[in-house]
């Protein structure tokens, strides 16, 4: 029996902001949550199952906390898992609820994934004390910061590129409201001239760090049929995982990336992503990330996705958008950042991105990665169901 | 395996909370000695209250003031208190439901031992003499053979002056961190100043620090290779921001290092040099501190730079 098709008919978020001091972490999922219903005409009674997922628990320091988490989410009486991938998260959370509905285990099944990273420091939560072990010298961007210096040397791109991306991904969230940072004095003179953090990473080049939560509801073709709205359909989705360190590891362009990629091309039918993709929602926490994974899921030649970003086509208006949401450079509860460039996707092809809306998206990339490159998460979902 | 390190990790931070609309009635009500519940779909009072009712999922908001007296629901002993628990004397942990609530609420109740506790038993709100707006406002329960509260809870609108928005939730977990073969031989190795790595018996790979197994293979390492303790800069980056935890002057040089005859790079602070004129393939070698359990940082050796092609494959 071939999969049921999954297909996106709600999507709600929060207005991602640096801290959301008004509400409980229960008060911020449901905001989500209850606007994918509204999006979706459901109501509680119509979701099956709630699949949810967050980045560690000493984020916030609650453990567990899709346990009390329950209520909120409608999910009494109902399965409810907790999917826990690091910072691919988001992602990963939305896939095991498409494998749900896919596989006809249930119907409606309702995805949230959230951060409420005013609550604690992410900092700390990734750098506990652990006796014997040589601490991080670095702080959070130099982790990261030697992986783009590899990447510059492996591929000569100029010290500029990075710069291009902040300045572009800022400029996007100015016509997201639910975006972050709201910076509408923008200029790339402006990034240029921010302090150099971890050279060769600009702190305008960097994440910030948001309280916010995003919802999905994902439904098979007779739900998809009463929806009051486009829904956007699943064509292909992966999950990869490689160790943080190994020997071998190749860290500008992990092995783990290119088979995700390759394995949602091969179920989406995809043989040329560059032309055939409209549109990319991908994980960039630091700026130089976006032509890094231009390369790593097969945009870019090796050693070219600098150009395609330094050329404008992953612009607003060119010809292969990259994060038209403002990506995570502008919104980034980390839990939730995964699930927010998988529903970004489905919005694009759902034609109700808003004000970032690329004309005509058929077929949308939503990607995710965390844990030091350990996982992957990426689907491509089309405005069609898939064929067969 | 007395050979094994072992030492305390203490995990400690004071996380803050956002209470939202019904916590935060509730805590600042308990600063009034005053006691919310929340009536839910069916009728029925839930203390504490919650945002969410739990059967329907519809948001709850109607707040009803409860008694200070209940009823012990189920309870256990507690003999041995340990720090920041409500009482220091041995106590009986209770779930108490107040009159007029229909579910339980947890505390500590003072007794002199556990034959004077019982399910059951009658038992009222003894407040703490300072109250911030938190659940330890109830300093604990003691035994009460008074007048009962009444059955039926009175409506609270839930307005307080000055009501307590946020509170702070000081967690603390108490482990012992155990090293583990590889790396306890690791770091025996490292205070005489030698790096000894362990290689895969698959791939022949050699690990530093090695962690007892290759995760690439998912096979026991057992074979000690000492490498370096000479290395190549691999990559890295200029630290330009200063860490809160760390006591090291910026600007410095963060770097991966490839001692030579490992098989990945390992982390560490490169000094001896001006911080911009560090480069990749740069040769260095280790500098100890006294009594330090790794390297301080790591110095340029004077040879030549490493040939790109030679340590590409580490990048
Ligand atoms: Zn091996």
């Amino acid at each position: 029996m071939p999969k049921e098709p999954v297909a996106v008919v709600g999507i709600g978020q929060t207005k991602h902001v640096a801290a959301r001091h008004d509400v409980s972490i229960a008060g911020l999922v449901r905001e989500a949550a209850v606007r994918a219903l509204e999006d979706a005409g459901l109501t509680w009674s119509d979701i099956d199952a709630v699949v949810i997922g967050k980045a560690p628990d000493f984020f916030e320091g609650v453990m567990m906390p899709e346990l009390y988490l329950a209520d909120a989410l409608g999910a009494v009486g109902k399965p409810m898992l907790r999917v826990h991938t690091a910072g691919s998260v988001g992602g990963s959370t939305a896939l095991v609820a498409a494998g749900l509905v896919a596989a006809r285990v249930h119907r409606t099944v309702l995805t949230l994934a959230f951060e409420k990273q005013s609550e604690s420091n992410a900092m700390w939560g990734l750098s506990l004390p652990v006796p014997f072990q040589q601490p991080l010298l670095a702080g959070a961007g130099g982790f990261f910061a030697p992986h783009v210096r590899a990447y510059m040397r492996r591929t000569g791109a100029p010290d500029t590129v990075g710069s291009l991306v902040a300045y572009k991904d800022r400029r996007n969230a100015l016509k997201n409201p639910y975006a972050h940072i709201h910076d509408a004095d923008i200029t790339l003179e402006k990034v240029q001239a921010s302090p150099m953090l971890w050279d060769p990473i600009r702190y305008s080049e960097t994440c910030p760090s948001s309280d916010g939560a995003c919802a999905m509801i994902l439904t098979d073709r007779e739900g998809a049929s009463r929806a009051p709205h486009p829904p956007a359909w699943v064509h292909g989705g992966a999950m990869r995982s490689e160790p943080t360190l190994f020997a071998g590891k190749d860290f500008v362009s992990p092995q783990a990336g290119k088979d995700c990629a390759a394995d949602v091309y091969r179920q989406a039918r995809i043989t040329d992503p560059r032309r055939e993709i409209d549109a990319v929602e991908m994980y960039v926490p630091f700026s130089w990330y976006e032509p890094m994974w231009l390369e790593n899921l097969g945009f870019a030649g090796e050693g070219e996705g600098w150009k395609l970003t330094e050329a404008g086509v992953t612009e607003l208006d060119g010809d292969l958008p990259v994060n038209p949401s403002g990506g995570v450079l502008s919104t980034n509860p980390i839990g939730a950042s995964g699930m927010i460039r998988f529903a970004e996707a489905a919005l694009q092809v759902r034609g109700r991105a808003g004000e970032h809306q690329i004309d005509g998206a058929t077929r949308a990339v939503g990607h995710a990665y965390g844990g030091g490159a350990q996982f992957f998460a990426m689907w491509l979902v089309g405005s069609q169901p898939p064929p067969g | 395996m007395t050979d094994v390190l072992s030492a305390p990790l203490v995990v400690e931070f004071p996380f803050t909370r956002s209470l939202g609309p019904v916590q935060s009635a509730f805590l600042t009500g308990l600063r009034e000695r005053t006691v919310l519940g929340v009536r839910a779909d069916d009728g029925t009072v839930l203390v504490p209250p919650v945002e969410y009712d739990p059967v329907t999922a519809n948001e709850l908001r109607e707040l009803v003031e409860v008694a200070t007296t209940g009823t012990v629901t189920t309870w256990a002993w507690n003999p041995f208190p340990r720090r920041d628990q409500p009482l220091g004397t041995p106590f009986a942990w209770v779930l108490v439901r107040l009159d007029g609530a229909a579910t339980a609420l947890l505390h500590a109740l003072d007794a002199p031992g556990p034959d004077a506790v019982h399910t059951g038993m009658r038992v009222r709100i003894r407040w703490a003499a300072t109250r911030t707006g938190a659940i330890t406002d109830i300093a604990c329960f003691e035994p009460y053979e008074g007048e009962a509260g009444p059955d039926e809870p009175t409506h609270h609108d839930g307005e307080f002056t000055d009501p307590v928005t946020g509170i702070v939730a000081p967690a603390r977990l108490d482990y012992v961190h155990t090293a583990g073969r590889a790396q306890s031989a690791y770091l025996k190795a490292l205070a005489g100043h030698r790096t000894v790595g362990e290689r895969c018996p698959a791939c022949r790979k050699v690990y530093v620090p090695p962690r007892g197994a290759c995760p690439t293979c998912g096979i026991a390492t057992a074979e000690q290779v000492e490498v370096g303790p000479r290395g190549t800069v691999t990559t890295f980056c200029i630290v330009n921001i200063k860490a809160k935890n760390l006591d090291i002057e910026v600007p410095y040089v963060y770097a991966h290092i490839a001692l030579d005859g490992a098989d990945l790079a390992l982390h560490g602070r490169i000094a001896g040099i001006p911080y911009d004129q560090v480069r990749m393939g740069l040769r260095v070698e280790p500098v100890w501190a006294e009594g330090a359990a790794h390297p301080d940082h790591y110095r340029p050796t004077g040879e030549p730079d490493a040939d790109y092609d030679t340590y590409k494959e580490l990048v």
